[in-house]
């Protein structure tokens, strides 16, 4: 029996009591040893700012262990549930508080997150990659990025920058126009899954 | 010799109306679901990736999804009738359903969120200018979580109508917007259900992105009477279906 999907739908302007929740952008608490800000804007194909986007991150742990473990709405401040969901704000501005990914064992894939992009104006989510630059080894060899362009695969590339005097990385995220991110058309056994 | 018919008279809906057909007439849509650029729906012009996307496999990580609990969610969190002290004005109803992966196979223990506008059409957000009543009694976000045969279930006040800026006189058919997760991060989706029999449905650019009919029709919910409840509320039927297969680990012969 093969199913036909229910057809994708925008996000719209008003998901702010809906999706948001508190803490949606702290996969772990302030003070967490080894945590990162990973933070940037998403810009339309004008450059302008988008503020009413909605992103959320999926990741395996420093360990590469991918937890399936419920409490990413409920956080109690000390499991690591790898699931983060942050709205822009004014500016087009995001921030999430995490741990860097490990490798995950098998995986050919350099150490990623996962990232689905709504918004208002965006008819179907989409997915993209944020790689890190000091995996060098394990970027040269990741399938993707390795068949992009060199000018492509810059746009998956988290951006070490000090944020409020800690470590930090920038994430931007263009869907349109001048250095637009990578969006992905993921494949699985059943074939494509957009 | 007929005369030219009148220009004047034609609204801005009538162009985009003539929009909506046109582009429905182009490629069927792979797996029903929009293009991401479709000018009817004018916010999409800047908004809609202009390099196509890169195939890639599904990480092991993506083959994965986060998994929520009964520590996430409220059993109130499912009624949005009683988020408040006093009762919502409006219609209530009942909307329930099962959400299946594309094997037809019930999605367990996933969860399910829901929100809205009340029932004049107006939504408890600042950006909400529609001139409508704010409701002190009904917020219209919800969350549940799917049982062991994949279903859910919300009450909640049926939502109005309402306008935006799309073009002039544009307005929404009253709709609910749903966000689901599957087993793998492949699977999400965010969609809309909307109401049957809605006189808007042709009018509207974001329902009428999805081009073909029969996906238009999966985004209806069906009047189920075994589903009202007497003396209380109306009854609403609506299956999802996820993209892609469940996660399977992988076969250890094939890796
Ligand atoms: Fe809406």
């Amino acid at each position: 029996m093969t199913l036909d999907p229910s057809p994708s739908q925008t996000v719209g302007p008003f998901f702010a009591f809906g999706l948001p929740f508190d803490g949606g952008g702290d996969v772990v608490p302030p003070g967490t040893a080894g945590a990162i800000s990973l933070h940037g804007t998403v810009r339309d194909g004008a450059g302008a700012p988008v503020p009413d986007a909605l992103l959320e991150f999926w990741q395996a742990g420093p360990d590469g262990r991918i937890a399936a473990r419920a409490g990413s709405l409920v956080r109690d401040g000390r499991s690591f549930t790898g699931f983060a969901r942050v709205p822009t704000d004014r500016s087009g501005d995001y921030v999430i508080r995490t741990l860097r990914p490990g490798p995950v064992a098998g995986s050919a894939e350099a150490p990623h997150l996962a990232v689905t992009v709504f918004a208002r104006g965006l008819l179907h989510h989409l997915f993209t990659r944020v790689y890190f630059p000091n995996h060098t080894e394990a970027n040269a060899a990741d399938p993707l990025l390795s068949a992009l362009p060199e000018e492509r695969a810059a746009t998956l590339m988290a951006i070490p920058d000090g944020w409020f005097g800690g470590p930090g990385y920038r994430f931007d995220v263009r869907l349109q126009g001048p250095g637009e991110t990578v969006f992905l058309d993921l494949i699985s056994e059943a074939g494509a899954v957009r | 010799m007929s005369p030219a018919p009148p220009e004047r008279g034609r609204s801005e809906q009538d162009e985009v109306t003539d929009a909506i057909r046109e582009a429905a007439l182009v490629a069927p849509q792979r797996g029903g679901h929009p293009d991401r650029a479709y000018a009817p729906y004018r916010s999409t012009a800047l908004r809609s990736p202009s390099q196509p996307l890169v195939v890639a496999p599904a990480s092991l990580l993506e083959q994965t999804a986060p998994v929520f609990g009964a520590k996430d969610v409220a059993a109130t969190d499912a009624d949005l009738t009683v988020h408040s002290t006093g009762e919502p004005l409006g219609e209530r109803i009942v909307v329930t359903g099962r959400v299946l992966d594309r094997d037809g196979r019930p999605v367990r223990n996933q969860l399910v969120e829901v929100w809205q506008a009340n029932a004049s059409g107006r939504y408890a957000h600042d950006g909400d200018r529609h001139p409508a009543p704010l409701d002190p009694h009904f917020t219209g976000g919800g969350r549940c979580l799917t049982d062991d045969d994949g279903r859910y279930r919300f009450v909640t006040i049926k939502p109005g109508a309402y306008p935006w800026r799309n073009h002039h006189n544009a307005w929404r058919p009253a709709h609910i917007h749903f966000s689901l997760f599957g087993t793998a991060f492949t699977q999400r989706l965010v969609t809309q259900m909307y109401f049957p029999g809605d006189q808007l449905f042709a009018l509207d650019p974001i329902f009428s992105s999805v081009t073909d009919e029969k996906a238009q029709q999966r985004l209806i919910a069906r009047y189920d009477h075994d589903t009202t409840v007497a003396e209380w509320a109306l009854g609403y039927q609506w299956d999802i279906v996820l993209d892609g297969p469940g996660a399977t680990p992988p076969d250890p012969d094939e890796v």
